[in-house]
């Protein structure tokens, strides 16, 4: 079956033990999570959960109404990539020297549109938010300068149309 | 204003829920719950149980046979893992249960303290919900959502664990709310009128229609509305195990069982009928076999009450989607009234096939070893139909199932899902205590009965008059049957070397007796029924018969075998 990346986007009661509750329904089902950020939402004393699958569509729908049926969660929806705009940050931490040294990272720094965080004596920070491919691109690109850490965040994403998750509230 | 303790608090609060029995077993974390115990024994009756997963299988039968929440109490750690078992098992077949489990005081957790284990963590994957308290003040709150929770909707099993110091500490101003809503929660999702006319059109239309239906009749106290549909409609109906007893054994229109050890001709006929209703059932592979070749030719109606369950296995042309009291009777008026005649009489004739091939052999058996059968139709001939059936697993299990007569619902209880050895004991116990004005009949196996064999000991100290049937086989006889099936006869640990099982019943002081003669059969179920309090009968029956029909696995339905 054709494999699509999903953003499952979940609307939840703020509760301790839901994302045990949640990771446990991939688990079970051998399904890797790509990845997974947790924060408040627009509402408020709402959390919202955006995890990346990639799984077939009727998988992705099995998956929702399983999460749905735990009894703190408030709504879940999941959307294809076209449907989404999404991001994600990394950090690339690097060695000062290369920085004075190797005029060409600044010009790698410039051309994919990173932002330099901070410099110390010792090391400097880049910070780069985009798609996987972007960030991974400059991964690339700096790993022959000696990357000293590099970090990804989950993706986080909004969807084009509205979700309507006070709407849902009301009604119950 | 007057203060009480957390301990006390949850004992009101149960109270408040008319709770009257808990079923449970003490230790350290739960003391102080306990103590508020022996305080309100006269409102609250505690059955000690004598292992903790007893407790749960106790309080499945109770809620089971009473149609209430059973409750199980434990204490932390030990106490609390050897519930999850129950617990596991009340979730897979969907039964109305809160446990209660104690736990280390707060400023300990996560210290590996005594006694310590994370049962939230443990019983996440196979609770409805589950939560911790650690405040005495949110008791009252949490405890009435457990019971709402547990309840309401797809009924299952709520965990709930609370700190020492919680049941230590004192409140003031208790006052305990029924929950009646959880915004975050739709326990019974509203149904869809055009989804019913829809089906309407669908089942008018037939002409070869297929009533499945499980337990979700049953949970959702539907069976009049059921017979009714059933009846107007004059489409053949099927049972899963957990569904039977919806409907009477000897209703016209009853089929008999589907799946793995199910009836000929309902398994054959699912891969002809035209239409399949499925009602409040959930396409377990025990039930559907080989997804691949089941019911393909057929459009399928989902009735249901979890949404969750609507196209998980089975891809369905319709879903009504809601409680089936309200949707069969919502669909009543537009159904017409038919009569499937030749339709009926191709179950009944493939039922004849299995009758003169397995039923007669081993029901009307007449010479050599006492079949499991025998016993069940001796049962069925001194019994009027309206005991509570009480079963473990293995083929004593099928067996009883199959032959039952069920006159009446909430009659047949066993571990269907998950098919826990060890449920029929307890569970026989708590569904007397459920309902003690019917006959609790539990027919268990050799290697069942020693899983939980101790609760004899909560059976004799309760007075609980379950009449407890031993079809020993001195097998683990379905797991033999497999090996003789598809594993050469290789018999690898299925022979057992079985104690005098009457001894120890009296030594549990039940009256007990061996029974091996087919001459002596009906007597001594008849001395058994008549016996005032709880009583042992062992069956010894022939040690190597197998149970068919049979669809082995991965299987089609319709490939099911008579021999
Ligand atoms: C707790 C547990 N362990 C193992 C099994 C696997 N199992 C299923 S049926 C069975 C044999 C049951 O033997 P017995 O209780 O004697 O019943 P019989 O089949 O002989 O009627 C076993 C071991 C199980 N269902 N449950
Ligand atoms: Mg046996």
């Amino acid at each position: 079956m054709k494999k699509t990346t999903y953003t499952i986007s979940i609307y939840t009661e703020n509760n301790v033990g839901l994302l045990n509750r949640v990771s446990q329904i991939f688990l079970k089902r051998h399904i890797n999570i790509v990845s997974i950020t947790s924060s408040e939402s627009e509402i408020p004393d709402i959390f919202r959960f955006v995890i990346v699958v990639n799984v077939s569509k009727e998988q992705v729908a099995k998956l929702v109404k399983q999460i749905e049926k735990q009894i703190e969660v408030i709504s879940v929806f999941y959307h294809t990539d076209k449907q989404t705009i999404f991001l994600e940050t990394a950090l690339y931490k690097v060695k000062s020297s290369s920085l004075f040294e190797e005029k060409q990272i600044q010009n790698i720094i410039k051309d994919s549109r990173a932002n330099i965080v901070t410099v110390k004596p010792a090391f400097f920070v880049i910070e780069k938010t985009g798609w996987r491919s972007e960030t991974e691109d400059l991964y690339e690109k700096l790993k022959p300068y000696g990357l000293l850490q590099f970090v990804r965040s989950g993706r986080i994403s909004v969807t084009k149309k509205s979700m309507e998750i006070s709407k849902i509230l009301n009604n119950k | 204003m007057k203060k009480i303790s957390g301990a006390e608090a949850i004992i009101r609060c149960l109270i408040s829920e008319d709770v009257d029995v808990l079923f449970g077993y003490p230790g350290g974390a739960i003391m102080p719950v306990y103590d508020e115990l022996y305080k309100f024994q006269k409102e609250l009756n505690h059955v000690l149980v004598r292992h903790e997963q007893g407790a749960t299988h106790a309080a499945q039968g109770y809620a089971r046979s009473s149609g209430k929440v059973g409750v199980a109490i434990a204490t932390s750690g030990p106490g609390a893992t050897n519930l999850v078992t129950g617990i596991a098992d009340a979730q897979i077949d969907s039964t109305p249960m809160v446990c209660i489990t104690g736990q280390v005081a707060s400023y300990l957790l996560g210290s590996d303290a005594f006694q310590e284990t994370d049962i939230i963590g443990i019983s996440t994957p196979v609770t409805k919900w589950n939560y911790q308290i650690t405040k005495a003040s949110e008791i009252s709150e949490v405890i009435s959502k457990a019971f709402y929770i547990a309840k309401s909707g797809r009924p299952g099993p709520v965990l709930i664990d609370i700190t020492k110091d919680a049941q230590f500490d004192m409140i003031e101003g208790f006052e305990y709310k029924k929950c009646i809503n959880i915004r975050s929660y739709t326990p019974t999702p509203k149904f869809d009128k055009s989804v019913i006319l829809d089906a309407v059109k669908l089942i008018n239309k037939s002409k070869k229609p297929l009533i499945v239906w499980g337990q979700g009749v049953i949970l959702g106290n539907a069976e009049p509305e059921f017979k009714d549909f059933v009846e107007k409609s004059g489409i053949p109906a099927a049972w899963t195990i957990l569904g039977v007893s919806a409907i009477s054994t000897n209703h016209e229109l009853n089929v008999g069982m589907v799946g793995m050890h199910g009836n000929y001709g309902p398994n054959v006929l699912t891969n002809q009928c035209d239409l399949l209703i499925a009602i409040g059932m959930r396409f377990d592979d025990r039930v559907t076999g080989d997804l691949k070749s089941y019911a393909k030719q057929a459009k399928i109606i989902h009735f249901e009450i979890d949404p969750a369950e609507v196209d998980k296995n089975v891809k369905v042309e319709l879903a009504v989607i809601g409680d089936v009291k309200q949707t069969l009777k919502e669909i009543l008026p537009h159904v017409k009234k038919r009569k499937h005649v030749s339709w009926v009489n191709n179950f009944r004739e493939l039922n004849k096939i299995e009758f003169d091939k397995v039923i007669d052999q081993e029901y009307n058996k007449q010479h050599g070893g006492l079949s499991m059968a025998e016993v069940i139709k001796s049962i069925n001939e001194n019994t009027d139909g309206n005991s509570i059936l009480v079963t473990d697993v293995g083929q004593h299990q099928m067996v009883a199932c199959r032959y039952m007569n069920f006159n009446k619902s909430k009659s047949n209880i066993t571990s269907g899902g998950l098919g826990t050895m060890g449920f029929a004991l307890p569970a026989a116990l708590g569904a007397k205590i459920g309902d003690p004005e019917r006959e609790v009949i539990a027919v268990i196996g050799d290697g069942g009965f020693q899983m939980t064999i101790q609760e004899l000991g909560t059976i004799f100290q309760t007075s609980s008059a379950v009449k407890i049937v031993i079809l020993n086989n001195e097998y683990l006889g379905m797991v033999r049957q497999w090996q003789q099936l598809f594993f050469d006869k290789r018999y690898a640990s299925t022979e057992m070397t079985n104690p005098d099982f009457v001894t120890i019943s009296k030594g549990y002081f039940i009256d007990s007796k061996r029974v091996s003669k087919r001459k002596d059969l009906n007597s001594s179920i008849k001395q058994m029924l008549s016996h005032d309090g709880p009583y042992l009968l062992e069956v010894c029956v022939e040690k190597e018969d197998n149970v068919f029909p049979m669809i082995p696995s991965g299987s089609s339905v319709s490939d099911i075998r008579l021999e």
